[in-house]
């Protein structure tokens, strides 16, 4: 089975490749550049393309495909509607698949279930990922805010940081957001 | 009581308007109603969530809506449109050098004139132009081939009409991908301020009363219609500001915002006000009939209008001529539903649910069931007029000589 990935991240599409060529399916192709994908699809004339749901150039991608059925192979969009559970789970996942008319589900199932768990995966990383750049972000920023006060206020590192600890408390925010609003009203007050 | 949850997916365009103030200016919360706004990039995304639940309802191109109901390029799920989120809206614009041969830059002209210098450059002999719509079952795909047709284009052998998604269409016209496009605000007004488009025609030139977006509902999901007549009350209140002059900087600053249109609130109130910037370097001209989201019953959906984009989608060959698919394609506009939800407003309701599409030449009242209600000229440019009980002669019309 020949298969397609589109998607506007190469880092996601590299996941989901891998994936497919773990589980033996070695026919695939990345179609990150999106020039002439739908002439290059054509030449590939995949069985399945995978896409990522939220993908800005879907609508190009269907007409390319709507064109294609009158000259080439017919590319019907999604699995069996009878599989409406498969879809809703690939959906939730944020893919889509356009597949070949008459390729049976049998096939296609594995193949759009891989790709769902990959995709959540993914998902799973960069939130991860986010977060831990969050947390150092903010780590930064509490140290600035630790900083100023020391300098403005002429107070040792844990008055401030206890002070900074309180003002977080007595207004129901996070120590990062009060830490936040030091610094951007001292980069704004400036030297006043 | 809590409020009921309810999502609509949306395209970053103006005539998402509707939806969008709903909630922004607390209509739906007066309904009892929590709107949230699911925003895409592109059509097959705002369906696809439409159809497997992401959303509740879509801000959706009319003809898109009725081909999903009939399963062209898709298995078919039916929709309903119990309410019409605009007419027109939309304009033609070609790149600078192309435009200065078929029209005077910066004023408006008359489209058959426009049409016809277009089609001695078309069948010249040149590169074949080719133009960007923005989904193969949209009202600028119907509305551009019409046009077309109607000014002696054939649009499948003498020109190329290719789709490019509305945010990229600037793009496509400034990278040469595209020698025209048939886009909705404000994505040809940022051409024209970029200097890589000349506007040439806006639809309601071609379509006094075209219909453009609709709100879409899975036609399984409608329920027991209370959330949705609740929703329909909201977007009639949001209609009723969207028209109001004294709101527009207001409402313009909130379809700007990152999480809707992302855009220039100067160029939207510009589309809002029915104030179109022809060209860049000239003066904006008022063409009153430009948008039109709420005045005249706009919002109702008239079955007549169903049936003429199924006209054209058989003129286009997206489908072949069919009684049953005919009525099911009819079936997706839902006046019933419109007038249950807005009966207890008083606002003025149709009594008829189709008409003669172009058949009215002056103000003229028409028969309600409750309230008093005018609608004015709905002329089509080439003054050929749709008559929905009339499928097979009207498709006669326009078969080639």
């Amino acid at each position: 089975m020949r298969i397609a990935i589109i998607d506007e991240s190469p880092a996601r599409a590299a996941v989901i490749e891998e994936g497919l060529r773990d589980a033996g399916l070695h026919d695939v192709r990345l179609f990150v550049d999106r020039t002439a994908v739908a002439a290059k699809l054509e030449a590939y004339s995949p069985d399945v393309v995978l896409i990522n749901l939220a993908n800005p150039h879907r609508d190009e991608l269907e007409e390319s495909f709507a064109l294609s059925r009158a000259v080439a192979r017919p590319v019907a969009m999604f699995v069996d509607q009878s599989d409406s559970a498969g879809i809703e789970a690939a959906i939730d996942a944020g893919v889509s698949a356009y597949v070949v008319d008459g390729l049976k589900k049998e096939r296609i199932r594995p193949v759009l279930e891989l790709a769902i768990r990959r995709f959540r995966a993914y998902s799973r990383l960069r939130a991860e990922l986010d977060e831990a750049r969050n947390a150092l972000a903010e780590r930064k920023t509490i140290d600035q805010a630790k900083l100023l006060l020391m300098k403005k206020r002429g107070i040792d590192e844990p008055t401030a940081y206890a002070a900074l600890r309180k003002a977080a408390m007595d207004s129901g925010r996070r120590l990062g957001e009060v830490a936040d609003a030091i610094v951007t009203a001292d980069r704004l007050m400036g030297d006043l | 009581m809590s409020d009921t949850p309810f999502r609509i997916g949306f395209l970053p365009l103006v005539d998402a308007a509707l939806p969008i103030l709903a909630r922004e200016l607390g209509f739906a919360e007066a309904e009892g109603i929590d709107l949230t706004l699911v925003r895409d990039m592109s059509w097959a995304t705002v369906n696809d969530r439409l159809l497997y639940g992401h959303s509740d309802a879509a801000h959706m191109l009319a003809p898109l809506a009725i081909a999903t109901t009939l399963g062209l390029g898709r298995p078919a799920t039916a929709l309903s449109v119990p309410f019409v989120l605009g007419l027109n809206g939309n304009a033609i614009t070609l790149r600078p050098d192309l435009a200065t041969q078929v029209t005077t830059v910066g004023v408006p002209g008359d489209v058959a004139v426009i049409g016809r210098r277009l089609a001695d450059i078309a069948r010249g002999g040149g590169k074949p132009l080719r133009f960007g719509v923005v989904h193969r079952y949209s009202s600028h795909d119907y509305m551009l081939r019409y046009w077309l047709i109607g000014c002696g284009i054939d649009p499948d052998r003498d020109v190329e009409i290719v789709t490019v998604a509305p945010p990229f269409a600037a793009d496509a016209l400034a990278t040469g991908e595209v020698d025209g496009i048939c886009v909705g605000e404000p994505w040809n007004s940022v051409a024209v301020d970029r200097g890589v488009g000349v506007i040439v025609a806006v639809t309601s030139q071609i379509w006094l009363r075209g219909v453009e977006k609709v709100l879409a509902i899975r036609a399984d999901r409608l329920g027991d219609g209370d959330a949705v007549h609740r929703v329909i009350r909201a977007l009639y209140r949001a209609g009723e500001a969207f028209v109001d002059p004294q709101q527009w900087d207001r409402i313009a600053e909130i379809l700007a915002l990152p999480q809707y249109l992302d855009g220039s609130a100067d160029l939207i109130r510009r589309a809002m006000a029915d104030r179109i910037l022809f060209a860049i370097g000239h003066e904006a001209v008022h063409l009153p009939d430009f948008m039109f989201q709420h005045r005249e019953a706009a919002n109702f959906p008239w079955i007549s209008q169903a049936a003429w984009l199924y006209a054209q989608m058989c003129v286009a060959g997206h489908t072949q001529p069919d009684q049953a698919d005919y009525l099911a394609a009819q079936h997706v506009f839902r006046p019933d539903i419109y007038r249950a939800a807005l009966r207890p407003l008083g606002v003025p309701l149709p009594g008829a649910s189709s008409k003669l599409e172009g058949g009215i030449a002056g103000a003229t009242g028409v028969g309600t069931t409750q309230g008093r209600l005018i609608l004015s000229a709905d002329r089509f440019f080439d003054a050929r007029s749709f008559d929905p009980d009339g499928l097979s002669g009207y498709l006669k019309g326009f078969d080639p000589a």
